[in-house]
């Protein structure tokens, strides 16, 4: 059973905000599929490769790398909820002392 | 009853100049009008969009233009992007989000002269089984307005069911297409991973996500698909493979002579809803009155399809949900402080079933998880693949049922997440394996809602899944019976 600190950790790499009563909520809810994901380590896998995609695929490279027409600025910007017009604005990532 | 026309009925009366584009849409218009308050299958409905789609259609009809969508009624679940259309894919977070670009899909049937009528509902992010996890409330079930339409494809497949469009885009990442067409009585096809592109679908699990459509019958199924698949610059994973050769779908004489049928016996099993049983038993048994021989095989490893799912899905969700950061696009919190601003933003944005996917998946990413859950559930994929890479060497189509019950009751299953993900645990081995699989009614159980029988073939096997399909449904008339509610004026 996850505690609700390990919860709250998880929720803190995942940029989460939780509730108290969601961070007891999940506690109990992803306990229980991890549970269930128990039933992985009692196969055999040794010697198995991962499989990452179901695709023969492999990396290429692009035929040619030929301009196109990409997003205007307007356009880039349209669904920003803050902007200047110009940029995104964010809350600032430095302090104003140093 | 304009509504109640197949794509490629629609198709006919419009060649024939029988209607109009525009009356077309209009009469759909009036239909979702009427029934979607009760259904709440479209979260947004576009007449003046699909007018002006029309029209265009008709100028073309008029300059003697033929193409397999011109002036057909369709709509498009709310996950795949839509140029100036509101593209909400089922979220708070993304509720005013209007894309500046077409998903490849729906651009490719944009220029086949199809006619959009709006955006259907979906579990949040298409994460689901119900469409319950929609921050736009829930889709009915057009069979009982109390039960789950299924999900996340769940505002496709009751759109569908009750005439509300003549096919509906729709995706499958675990079942999401096949699951609400079998609750539902309509018939989905999820094709082959990369067989069309994905590019513009608002990302849920990169490694499984697939773009199909829902429909009236199989026909329909191989046009929708052959106007979709085909390699595409933006979509490194898409691939090109031979078109579907829609003639010889629409050919398909009702016979099965020299087809193996696989029945593997892993996908009947305790707990699962007799009628559900009978009914997919007694379709395979007609499978072979057809002329099919049947072969039982085996996939001694599909009992671990859903926790190596519920591993690897959460895990792309994780990191694909990232960008949801109320910098670029979607809602956003104030805050003073950067970090305070994301959390604070996606807490309230994303839904309870999204956070805790998006939970599960960064536990089984982190230090000392990685190993044990994230690469084991990824070796177990390659088991899974391989049971049925061996059962395609001895048969051309497996059947099996779509899903253990029939529709359930609205609320019963929100509150405990692990009953709702066994509503997929017939569809997720085909989703891990990459391979392609169709759904179509194939009975009723003894409540009358409907059941889905499961054809699932190999890579790129479509052409044969669907021709298998369409000799069923010459034979049967499953997929002609209508919900009552839809039987009104």
């Amino acid at each position: 059973m996850l505690s609700p600190e390990e919860v709250e950790h998880i929720a803190r790499l995942a940029r989460l905000h939780l509730s108290p009563e969601e961070r007891e909520r999940f506690a109990q809810q992803l306990s229980t599929v991890l549970d269930h994901a128990a039933a992985l380590a009692e196969v055999n896998v040794e010697g198995i490769p991962p499989t990452a995609t179901v695709l023969p695929v492999h990396s290429v490279m692009r035929a040619d790398d030929t301009p196109e027409h990409g997003l205007t600025r307007e356009e880039a910007l349209r669904n920003a909820p803050q902007t200047d017009g110009a940029f995104f604005i964010v809350p600032a990532t430095l302090g104003d002392e140093e | 009853m304009l509504h109640t026309l197949t794509v490629h009925a629609a198709r006919d009366l419009l060649r024939r100049r029988a209607c109009s584009a525009v009356e077309l849409a209009q009469a759909f218009l009036e239909r979702i009008a009427a029934l979607n308050p009760h259904l709440n299958a479209y979260i947004t409905v576009t007449p003046e969009e699909a007018l002006r789609m029309a029209r265009e259609a008709d100028a073309r009809i008029a300059a003697g233009e033929d193409t397999p969508l011109l002036g057909v009624p369709i709509a498009i679940k709310d996950v795949l992007s839509t140029r100036g259309v509101r593209t909400t894919a089922g979220s708070r977070i993304l509720a005013n989000y209007v894309p500046t670009w077409d998903a490849t899909a729906v651009a490719k049937l944009r220029a086949l002269g199809a006619v959009f009528l709006g955006k259907l509902n979906c579990d949040e992010f298409a994460m689901g089984s119900s469409t319950e996890h929609s921050a736009f409330g829930p889709t009915r079930n057009p069979w009982d307005v109390s039960r789950v339409p299924g999900g996340s494809s769940g505002g496709s497949s009751a759109a569908v069911a009750a005439d509300l469009c003549c096919a509906a885009l729709g995706t499958d990442t675990g079942g999401s297409i096949r699951q609400p067409a079998a609750l539902c009585n309509v018939t989905g096809l999820k094709n082959t991973y990369g067989r069309v592109s994905r590019y513009g679908l608002i990302a849920f699990a990169s490694s499984l996500d697939t773009v199909g459509a829902l429909t009236k019958d199989v026909l329909d199924a191989a046009i929708m698909l052959r106007a979709m698949e085909g390699a595409d610059t933006c979509d490194a994973t898409s691939v090109d493979a031979p078109p579907i050769d829609v003639d010889a779908i629409a050919a398909q004489l009702p016979e099965l002579d020299g087809v193996r049928v696989g029945v593997p016996e892993e996908y009947f099993v305790e707990g699962m809803q007799p009628d559900v049983e009978r009914a997919v038993r007694a379709a395979i048994a007609h499978l072979a009155d057809l002329g099919a021989h049947l072969v039982p095989v085996h996939l001694p490893h599909t009992h671990l399809g859903l926790p190596a799912y519920y591993i690897i899905a959460p895990a792309e969700a994780s990191a694909n949900l990232a960008r949801f950061d109320g910098v670029k696009y979607g809602l956003r919190v104030p805050s003073n402080d950067l970090v305070d601003m994301y959390r604070r933003t996606r807490g309230e944005g994303f839904g309870a079933e999204v956070k805790r996917r998006i939970m599960l998946g960064t536990y089984a990413l982190s230090a000392g998880y990685y190993d044990a859950y994230y690469i084991r559930a990824q070796k177990v994929r390659t088991l899974i693949k391989r049971d049925f890479d061996q059962a395609f060497e001895r048969v051309d189509v497996i059947a099996a049922p779509v899903s253990p019950t029939t529709a359930f009751p609205i609320g019963e299953r929100t509150n405990d997440p692990w009953q709702m993900y066994l509503a997929d645990v017939f569809t997720l081995p085909a989703s891990l394996a990459g391979v392609c699989a169709i759904s179509i009614p194939c009975g009723f159980d003894s409540q009358g809602l409907p059941i889905g029988l499961q054809l699932i073939g190999p890579a790129f096997g479509e052409q044969r899944v669907l021709s298998v399909a369409r000799a069923y449904q010459l034979t049967t008339d499953f997929h002609l019976r209508k919900p009552a509610l839809t039987q009104e004026p």
